[in-house]
């Protein structure tokens, strides 16, 4: 099997070199035969997707038949691993995830280049830089990270088991959605770089991959909050957002990503930002590989990384190869790149929006300060130190709070500009609604003097309530419109204005979901916690909550053995749950892992639910019973709920609009929302 | 009566010193474990979790059950909080502390970001403002427009980029 593998990935490199070289040379050298060429190269680079294929489907099945004489089985799997997780060996070490890269990344170029016909031109210049890409992992997987290398001497009866911390359910889902995230980038950034060298005419490019970018980001905000959901599930230690440096990798491209979602709509709608808008999209990409790189060189430490490899080095050239390709281009074509229209008014849509992305470059820029900082700490001082959690809060808390107070503002300002009448007629009852939050939350106690963190909470309220408020404002003020022309009810108009423009509309579902995950977020100062041995029938406990153990014990399978509690949960006299927080010893890694309990008091709370979040620590050696610790975290279910929220709002945005309906009863029109102008 | 009356101011003040006495030492452990509380997630644990020190969840873990001890014992000791982070440096080394200091080369890691804002801010007002001064009162298409071929195709296409962002 090992030798199928090591010859497909062989075969999915030299088409891969041919689908980039006779590429370009058709490019260079138009002429009689070029056309011939430059489709024998489309038609390589369709079937890397096939041989890519075929060396990960070798790899899985390898898993599968439990073929330890292939060392990267032998090194992430085992006879008693279960069958979805045989799945996610393929992503659990170096050379597996690198193939998963390649195919994922190979899967997006048979797509872009079966729709060729879309602009046959613009298409060949993004295939041959996808290709150029392509043949840099194939050349990783061939030449430095080989996933069919084979184990010398005896074979091994088992191999050593996937780690404990991937054996979880969405574990087989987040990779992927992150890599579907990571490789989608490449996309856009492919049909930029091949637009600027080629001196694309107008904003077509953008149109043709608005798609691309925002699939892409849909899965890359999947996967960042998989992850954070995983991180809450599985570490165990009450959070779910820890600041790692692979956190930061994810989130990273998110952030210059959602920047370019928003500037791009100033390219397109008034031929602004042009050099910006490229430049964004080539430092997305480049972030993206940039994370790749953090999980595998072994710079910074992370629960995350990979084992520390000279694979890194291979990465910092990929990185300096594409600047200087991005720099080559943009100098030769920058003229190009002049925007046709100029600011008008501070006040307006496009000031939001050239806010909006200094605000996320400026979050991304510290989040990558933050991240590199021990490097350049270890440069200058001779000495590493650690950039943890109170870094990043104390600096991005605030960016953040302005990032929500323009999602609040920003639809409601027009293009070109607005009069503050306006904007104070839209804004007052969303600016009432946030202020009337904030006085009930200092009404219920929550004093913002005191602690900078009940400050922040008070102020993430009252701004995500502006936000909600503004979306609804947007959703009733358009629907009447709509109701009015069509003599439609308000829901139906509603819904009938959203397929109308399905783009803004998803959009403000976004921005509501956002206003869903701050709320959530928020909750955070609150949090809170406890920790205690337990007997039989010993109480603890935590908030309006009393944890009494029932029972303690211990299982065995082939898999792990586990000890577990049985914790009865009261509020009051009533009994409102049972939990069993249990720690696992997995016996191929010989590892032991903690599975903490979480019950959403959704029956209890209402909308302010609380996960009661339980961790069996250990057992105390002198005495033989288990240390638990409660977490009452407040408001977390709210982020998950949001993320949702958020993903709904991409897919209904990708969904194409509708054709405007007729109007069926002649109707008053009143004067368009202040948003609606142009 | 008058024997009643004489015993229980006594017996009210033993009651009320011991009182006394029970809430400052409550009061106290209160403090103390607030203190290490707030010290203790000052500190990482140093196994290579990347967590914070009382965050450190690891079943087994070969050091965070010690550093906390020590974290208690430093405490009993008469030192600020500054001088019981200071003894975790000299022992594991800057990276237990989990943030930056406030002193030294440290310092750029906290005031950089500030500066990038302040930057970038007046960065974007300079150019709003030469953008509107450039052409009188601002409005407008820019002459000559940069090799930008506006025909049919492009307008037809900013047509579809107006219906995709207005109502």
């Amino acid at each position: 099997m090992s030798q199928i593998g090591s010859f497909a990935l062989l075969l999915a490199l030299a088409l891969s070199a041919y689908s980039f070289l006779a590429g370009l040379f058709a490019l260079a050298r138009p002429g009689p035969g070029s056309d011939r060429l430059g489709e024998t190269a489309r038609r390589a680079g369709i079937a890397v997707f096939a041989v890519v294929f075929l060396a990960a489907l070798v790899l899985v099945i390898s898993a599968f038949q439990d073929d330890f004489s292939i060392a990267y089985i032998f090194h992430h799997s085992n006879r008693d691993l279960p069958i979805p997780y045989k799945f996610a060996v393929l992503w659990s070490g170096q050379e597996g995830s690198l193939l998963f890269w390649s195919l994922l990344l190979s899967a997006y170029g048979l797509v872009l280049r079966l729709r060729h016909k879309t602009d046959s031109r613009l298409f060949a210049h993004a295939s041959v830089i996808i290709a150029a890409v392509q043949v840099f992992f194939l050349l990783l997987l061939n030449f430095a990270a080989h996933p069919f290398a084979v184990m010398q001497g005896t074979l091994p009866a088992d191999g050593n088991g996937l780690n404990p911390l991937l054996q979880y359910p969405e574990m087989v889902i987040h990779p992927p959605m992150l890599y579907l995230g990571y490789v989608g980038f490449t996309v856009p950034f492919a049909f930029a770089l091949g637009a600027l060298a080629m001196r694309y005419p107008g904003e077509k490019w953008i149109h043709i991959t608005r798609r691309w970018t925002m699939v892409t980001w849909g899965f890359l905000t999947c996967g960042v909050f998989l992850g954070a959901h995983w991180a809450y599930s599985v570490l165990g230690w009450g959070g779910y957002w820890g600041w790692d440096p692979v956190e930061n990798a994810s989130f990273m491209p998110w952030l210059t990503g959602t920047a370019f979602l928003h500037s791009v709509m100033m390219q397109e709608k008034r031929g602004m930002l042009k050099v910006w808008n490229v430049w964004l999209i080539f430092v997305t990409f480049m972030l993206s590989i940039f994370g790749t790189f953090l999980t595998r060189s072994g710079v910074v430490s992370s629960v995350h990384a990979f084992a520390q490899s000279s694979i890194g080095d291979w990465f910092v050239g990929f990185l300096a190869i594409i600047l200087a390709t991005c720099i080559l281009f943009y100098v030769k074509n920058r003229s190009h790149l002049q925007s046709e229209h100029r600011l008008e008014s501070l006040v307006s849509r496009e000031s939001s929006f050239l806010f909006n992305n200094l605000l996320f470059v400026l979050f991304c820029f510290t989040v990558l300060w933050g991240t590199l900082f021990p490097i350049l700490s270890e440069w200058v001082q001779g000495h590493k130190i650690t950039v943890g959690p109170p870094f990043y809060n104390h600096v991005t808390i605030p960016v953040i709070l302005l990032l929500l107070l323009l999602t609040a503002v920003g639809p409601l300002l027009a293009w070109r500009n607005t009069s503050l009448e306006s904007l104070k007629r839209n804004f007052l009852w969303p600016a009432f609604g946030a202020a009337l939050v904030g006085i009930l939350m200092i009404v219920c106690g929550v004093r913002p003097w005191k602690d900078i963190s009940y400050f922040y909470a008070l102020m993430a309220a009252m701004l995500a309530t502006l936000v909600t408020l503004t979306v609804i404002s947007e959703f009733v003020r358009g629907g009447r419109v709509i109701s009015r022309h069509t003599g439609q009810g308000l829901l139906a108009s509603m819904a009938h204005l959203w397929r109308r423009n399905t783009r803004r509309y998803g959009g403000y579902i976004v921005h509501f979901g956002v206003a869903v995950v701050v709320t959530g977020i928020l909750g955070t100062p609150f949090n809170r916690e406890a920790e205690k041995e337990m007997g039989y029938g010993d109480h603890m406990t935590i908030g309006p909550y009393t944890l009494v153990c029932q029972s303690y014990t211990e299982e065995d399978n082939p898999n792990y053995s586990n000890q577990w509690a049985i914790i009865n949960v009261f509020r009051g006299s009533r009994q409102i749950t049972t939990m069993f927080p249990e720690r696992r010893f997995y016996k191929a890694s010989q590892q032991t892992q903690t599975i903490p309990q979480i019950h959403p008091t959704f029956k209890e709370d209402l909308f302010l639910v609380r996960d009661l979040y339980l961790v069996y620590e250990g057992v105390n050696p002198e005495t033989g019973r288990p240390i638990i610790k409660a977490h009452l975290n407040p408001l977390v279910m709210w982020i998950w709920i949001g993320a949702l929220v958020m993903i709904f709002g991409t897919i209904t945005a990708l969904v194409p609009n509708a054709v405007p309906a007729r109007v069926t009863a002649p109707a008053r029109i009143e004067p368009e929302p202040v948003a609606a102008r142009t | 009566m008058p024997m009643i009356s004489h015993k229980l101011p006594s017996k009210r003040v033993i009651q009320i010193v011991l009182l006394s006495l029970a809430i400052v030492t409550l009061m106290g452990a209160g403090d103390e474990d607030a203190r290490f509380n707030q010290l203790g997630h000052k500190l990482m644990c140093v196994c290579g979790c990347n967590q914070v020190l009382l965050e450190c969840n690891h079943v087994g873990c070969p050091l965070s059950d010690g550093m906390r001890g020590e974290l208690v014992a430093a405490m009993s000791r008469p030192d600020s909080d500054d001088l019981v982070l200071q003894s975790f440096v000299q022992k594991y080394g800057p990276t237990v502390l989990i943030a930056p200091t406030t002193s030294g080369f440290n310092r750029v890691a906290w005031v950089m970001p500030y500066l990038a804002l302040a930057l970038g801010l007046t960065t974007v007002v300079l150019v709003v403002r030469a953008w509107r001064g450039s052409d009188g009162r601002g409005a407008g298409r820019v002459v000559g427009g940069g090799g930008v071929d506006g025909g049919p195709a492009l307008d037809q296409f900013r047509e579809q980029a107006r219906k995709d962002t207005e109502l």
